[in-house]
């Protein structure tokens, strides 16, 4: 599917001074340009393959036990036998949904898309420093998509022990963990190769007159999440390596002695620690939401910068806010687990410091908003999409709060109320903000503009359902229900929240309703979108020096800095935009 | 079964400690509130105020907001007495002060995929030993029948006695995978890690049928790994551990049978 | 090469000279990047190892001593193996500092040489274990043995595939730009010692503690 875009974006007259091979230049590229695309497709089929999952799910939490018509024939008798979907299969989704949302889906859009398509653009470098390292990345982030996918076909189907993946259960599951674990080390290891070549373009490849307090506040953001990346991945990979060594050599990493499985004694030599995975998951998953927050903030303050038409309020202080959440994000790994019986020094210390992190987010808010302040705006679709973030966001931020303190956790732990929170901040957080960036920057990469009255339809549907989805769980969760519950009406306290059930299902179905005039606003502007020059925007940044699309090498003169990154409406200038690119005062 | 009808929001709270949490958390959603609704409108205002039209121009200047410093102050603030005032204490009391031994009921939880096993030490206060090499269908947590102090132990299945208005000493553990212990009226929550025993407690201030809902997923039949737990009162208490004391000289394991409800079904 | 040809217009800035900042070219720039992960991908698994051999009752877990599960004799030679490979690792760049294509291959070739003869060294002392039926899944000191000694033989077949392409294939770079292939070598001997870092914990940690 990479292809046909890439070839739409790149089929301009000017790039036409080499003529390389058709696969070697969408398939095997290594033009940045050609590879943030190639991910960032890749990541938007799978956003929605995870969201579909997560769609049937809903069938059996809204009517729990009654046969899903139509689709429950075609998945088949084991999966869903008389069309009522079974327990393993629906925690199959369940791990899958998390682990495709995550790892396949909004990290490669925001890093291997966005990251790959914008941050050399932004910073006036020919081309990533390391192309091939970039297309390797690429070429190993695949298969192991693939790989993660198919493990639905292997017997006792996909992985089924939650995203999180806890020893035991994960370590005594059926082979498709076993899938899952490999599938990792294959995308944690892209990921390694991604971030290294982030870096170092970030920090060597700067155009001219490009400090550091003139970077755009994408690129902040994106060397902050490449550090996270770099830096809390490889406990990841460890910990999967212990957990593939524990499933296939049969070792006692995760596994402490005296087990017995269905009333047999488990075979093994014993003597590991069950809470070791743990710690090395949230070593990794905690960064990682800030891997998946970070560049959001990015593309949020891109957009807002430029339509409102006025200087991000704050940037050094936005700056320095990011900056300390990716160094604080690497001590905040145990609130996850605060119910695991760990004692009371470092409980206290994980809730303090939990506390202290969610202060730069505060500031983060508030520097955003303080951007409307005085503005200009332009509702323009990135602009609503970047706009509906920030309240959206903050009801993520704030439900953090109860999460983060010990005696709240007691009773929200691993509730419905966990899901609500989380998903404020991913979904019409982070996804908003990545659609966002979508609207704002596909002219760049293949010269049309999409249309706005889709846009604006794909948006107010969306915001609509998607709050439909997300704030009753705030209310199953008060309740007390459980998440991960393939059955909530077993419970008293979940039969009384049930209805809520039916209510999410609606929105999430919805929801999906509401992406069809995107996908359609996609391919019809990819073929019949108006044409635009190199700024369409009016931006400022140096993407916008380039044109539209640009080809192999990016610029067609070297480009030098001059200024701020947002200098909008600058008094005494005829333009209401002053680009980083253009001289003179 | 007398079914109680559950809202909305927190259900009732049946514990000596949980009245903290509740208001920590009902202090944080007003706290939460507060601040989204007083943001919200200054969003809006903003948006509608600052919207593009016909000859309006951005500031360039930046504004000194002096007031978002003392909101941001003020947000520290709270959150350092949400912290140390109110979330801290609860904690510490929720974790370091276990009842005193003589005057609390004893019980050993531990999971299994999918039920709860219970173990009470009986009249003589103390349990007896278990061996994982002795778990089988007729006595699923290994006691061992050599161990005098085992004798008089009852073992239920899925279903929790306890008295009320009285500390509760637990243990919770499990045989297998990670479960969690987790009782929502009661407000008490422990993830049971297989290979270690970890104590909770608490005090029930009403008698009554409440659910323990396993809280960690631990497999495919996790959404129903529950058990009914009844906090009796002291008469009805004694009455249950009378007739469920296992026979003298017999073998402990044969009273669970009789008391092991089949895991429900939907 | 077409790669060459496609950025010969736009080429990528310090891909051989020094940054004026950061004072390195931007391949020694990834090269450390790569080995901070390296850092905390081996030191997870060294917490591990210490969180684990602290839980349990005894150590190893089948009682008697580290020493008498593992070769020492054997373990202490690979070290010497490996120390002196990372000088002959050393040698080969300082050779092509110097100009010497010629030392640098007879260098980089006893560089490859060593570390194949710390793989038989390992190959038998594996072997040795497995004759004993002693496998990953015995205990966890097997467990954490072969898991860190095999992750570190794994590192140690890349370094022998990266040096061996450039004492082959990729030395014909340095006829055409000498200065970017000895940047290579650095780099690869950066990797180089710290592979035999590792080994310098594992040894230890391993067989003698
Ligand atoms: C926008 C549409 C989405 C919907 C309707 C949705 C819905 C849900 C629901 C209902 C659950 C709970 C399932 C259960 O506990 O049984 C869940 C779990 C989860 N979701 Fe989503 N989600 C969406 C998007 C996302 C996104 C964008 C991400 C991540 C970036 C994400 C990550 C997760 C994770 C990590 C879990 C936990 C999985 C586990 O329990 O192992 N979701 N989602
Ligand atoms: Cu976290
Ligand atoms: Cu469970």
């Amino acid at each position: 599917m990479s292809e046909t875009t890439t070839h739409n974006g790149h089929d301009h007259a000017h790039a036409g001074h080499h003529e390389l091979p058709f696969w070697r230049k969408y398939i095997f590229s290594v033009d940045h340009k050609v590879i943030g695309i190639q991910y960032a497709v890749t990541a938007l089929f799978f956003l929605l393959f995870g969201f579909t999952l997560m769609m049937i799910m809903r069938w059996q939490l809204a009517y729990p036990g009654q046969p899903l018509p139509v689709i429950g024939k075609i998945l088949g008798e084991t999966a869903m036998p008389g069309g009522v979907m079974a327990p393993e299969f629906y925690n199959q989704l369940g791990a899958m949904h998390g682990t495709i949302m995550v790892f396949l889906g909004v990290v490669p859009l925001a890093v291997g898309g966005f990251g790959n398509f914008v941050v050399p653009l932004q910073i006036g470098a020919p081309d990533m420093a390391f192309p091939r390292l970039n297309m390797a990345s690429y070429w190993v982030f695949l298969p192991g998509c693939v790989l993660m996918i198919s493990s639905f076909f292997f017997p006792g189907g996909a992985a089924q022990s939650g995203w999180t993946s806890y020893p035991p259960l994960s370590d005594i599951a059926s082979v498709g963990q076993t899938v899952w674990c490999f599938s990792m080390v294959l995308i944690i290891t892209s990921s390694l190769l991604g971030s290294i070549n982030f870096i170092v373009t970030i920090v060597q490849l700067r155009a001219k007159g490009l400090s550091y307090w003139r970077l755009p506040f994408f690129v902040h953001a994106q060397l902050v999440t490449a550090f996270l990346l770099l830096l809390a991945f490889p406990p990841l990979e460890a910990a999967t390596v212990m957990q593939i060594m524990d499933r296939v050599a049969g070792t006692s990493f995760f596994l402490p002695s005296g087990l017995v499985v269905s009333g047999e004694q488990l075979k093994v030599a014993g003597g590991g620690s069950p809470l070791l995975w743990q710690h090395l998951f949230w070593f990794l998953a905690h960064p990682e939401v800030y891997v998946l927050i970070l560049p959001a903030m990015g593309i949020v303050a891109e957009v807002i910068a430029n339509n409102t038409r006025k200087p991000l309020w704050g940037y050094r202080l936005l700056v320095y806010s990011v900056v300390f959440l990716g160094f604080m994000s690497f001590v905040v790994w145990a609130h996850h687990m605060f119910m695991t019986g760990m004692g009371t020094t470092m409980s206290t210390f994980f809730q303090t410091t939990t506390m202290i992190i969610s202060i730069p987010s505060v500031i983060i808010l508030t520097c955003f908003i303080m951007s409307l302040y005085g503005g200009n705006i332009r509702f323009t679709t990135p602009m609503l999409f970047a706009t509906a973030f920030l309240p959206m966001f903050a009801i993520g931020g704030l439900t953090g709060l109860p999460l983060g303190l010990t005696a709240s956790d007691i009773y929200l732990h691993d509730t419905f109320y966990v899901i609500g929170h989380f998903h404020y901040v991913v979904a019409p957080g982070t996804l908003f903000a990545l659609f966002a960036g979508v609207y704002y920057w596909f002219p760049k990469a293949t010269g049309k503009q999409m249309n706005a009255t889709l846009g604006k339809i794909h948006f107010w549907t969306s915001f609509v359902c998607i709050n439909f989805v997300f704030m009753p769980m705030f209310f199953q969760g008060m309740a007390g229900l459980s998440r991960r519950l393939y059955d909530p009406t077993v419970y008293a306290h979940g039969r009384g929240v049930q209805a809520l059930n039916v209510v999410i299902s609606l929105g999430a179905w919805g929801l999906g309703l509401s992406q069809i005039p995107f996908i359609v606003n996609f391919f019809m502007s990819l073929k019949r979108g108006a044409r635009v020059a190199e700024n369409p925007w009016n931006a400022t940044t140096l993407e916008w020096a380039a044109p539209s699309p640009p080809g192999h090498g990016n610029f067609l003169t070297e480009p030098v800095v001059y200024r701020e990154p947002y200098e909008y409406s600058v008094p005494g200038h005829a333009n209401d935009y002053s680009p980083q690119f253009v001289e003179g005062s | 079964m007398d079914e109680k009808v559950y809202g909305w929001w927190l259900p009732p709270d049946i514990s000596t400690h949980g009245a903290k949490i509740d208001q920590l958390i009902s202090v944080l959603h007003w706290f939460m509130l507060l601040l989204f609704v007083g943001w919200g409108i200054f969003f809006v205002w903003c948006l509608v105020k600052y919207r593009a039209r016909e000859g309006h121009k951005a500031i360039y200047a930046p504004v000194h907001a002096i007031a978002t410093k003392y909101i941001e102050g003020a947000v520290v603030v709270v959150e350092i007495f949400l912290l140390f005032g109110l979330s801290t204490p609860v904690w510490l009391a929720y974790k370091n002060t276990p009842p005193d031994e003589k005057n609390a009921a004893h019980v050993r939880i531990v999971g299994e995929q999918f039920a709860w096993n219970f173990q009470y030490p009986g009249k003589d206060g103390k349990f007896g030993k278990t061996n994982e090499s002795l778990i089988g269908s007729d006595n699923p947590l290994g006691l061992d029948p050599d161990d005098p102090a085992g004798k008089d132990d009852i073992v239920t299945v899925n279903q929790l006695h306890f008295p009320v208005h009285k500390p509760v000493y637990v243990e919770v553990s499990s045989k297998d995978v990670i479960h969690s212990f987790n009782i929502p009226v009661l407000r008490v929550k422990q993830d049971t890690i297989p290979g270690q025993q970890i104590p909770v407690w608490f005090e029930a201030t009403q008698a009554g049928h409440f659910e323990l809902a396993c809280a960690q997923l631990c497999g495919l039949g996790h959404y129903r790994m529950r058990a009914d737990v009844l906090v009796d009162t002291p008469e009805d208490y004694a009455k249950w551990e009378a007739e469920n004391a296992p026979p003298p000289q017999e073998a402990p394991a044969a009273a669970a049978p009789d008391t092991t409800p089949a895991p429900e079904k939907k | 090469m077409a790669e060459a040809a496609a950025h010969h217009e736009s080429p990528i800035p310090y891909m051989v000279q020094p940054h004026p900042v950061t004072g390195i070219p931007n391949g020694k720039f990834g090269i450390w990047l790569f080995l901070a992960s390296e850092v905390m991908l081996f030191g997870a698994l060294f917490s591990s190892y210490v969180l684990i051999r602290t839980g349990a009752p005894h150590w190893p877990p089948e009682g008697g001593l580290t020493s008498e599960i593992v070769n020492v004799p054997l373990g202490t030679l690979n070290t010497a193996v490996l120390i002196t490979s990372s000088i002959t690792m050393v040698l080969s760049w300082a050779s092509c500092k110097m100009g010497s294509l010629p030392r640098f291959k007879l260098w980089m070739a006893a560089t490859i040489g060593l570390a194949s003869v710390f793989l038989v060294i390992k190959y038998f002392e594996y072997k040795h274990k497995f004759d004993l039926g002693h496998f990953p899944s015995h205990d966890n000191f097997y467990a954490i043995y072969f898991t860190l000694t095999g992750l570190h033989g794994l590192h140690i077949i890349g370094g022998i595939i990266v040096n061996t392409f450039l004492l082959t294939a990729g030395s014909k770079m340095w006829t055409t730009d000498p200065e970017h292939f000895t940047n290579r070598v650095e780099n690869a001997g950066l990797y180089w010692h710290f592979v035999d870092l590792v080994w310098i914990f594992l040894f230890p940690s391993l067989y003698l503690l």
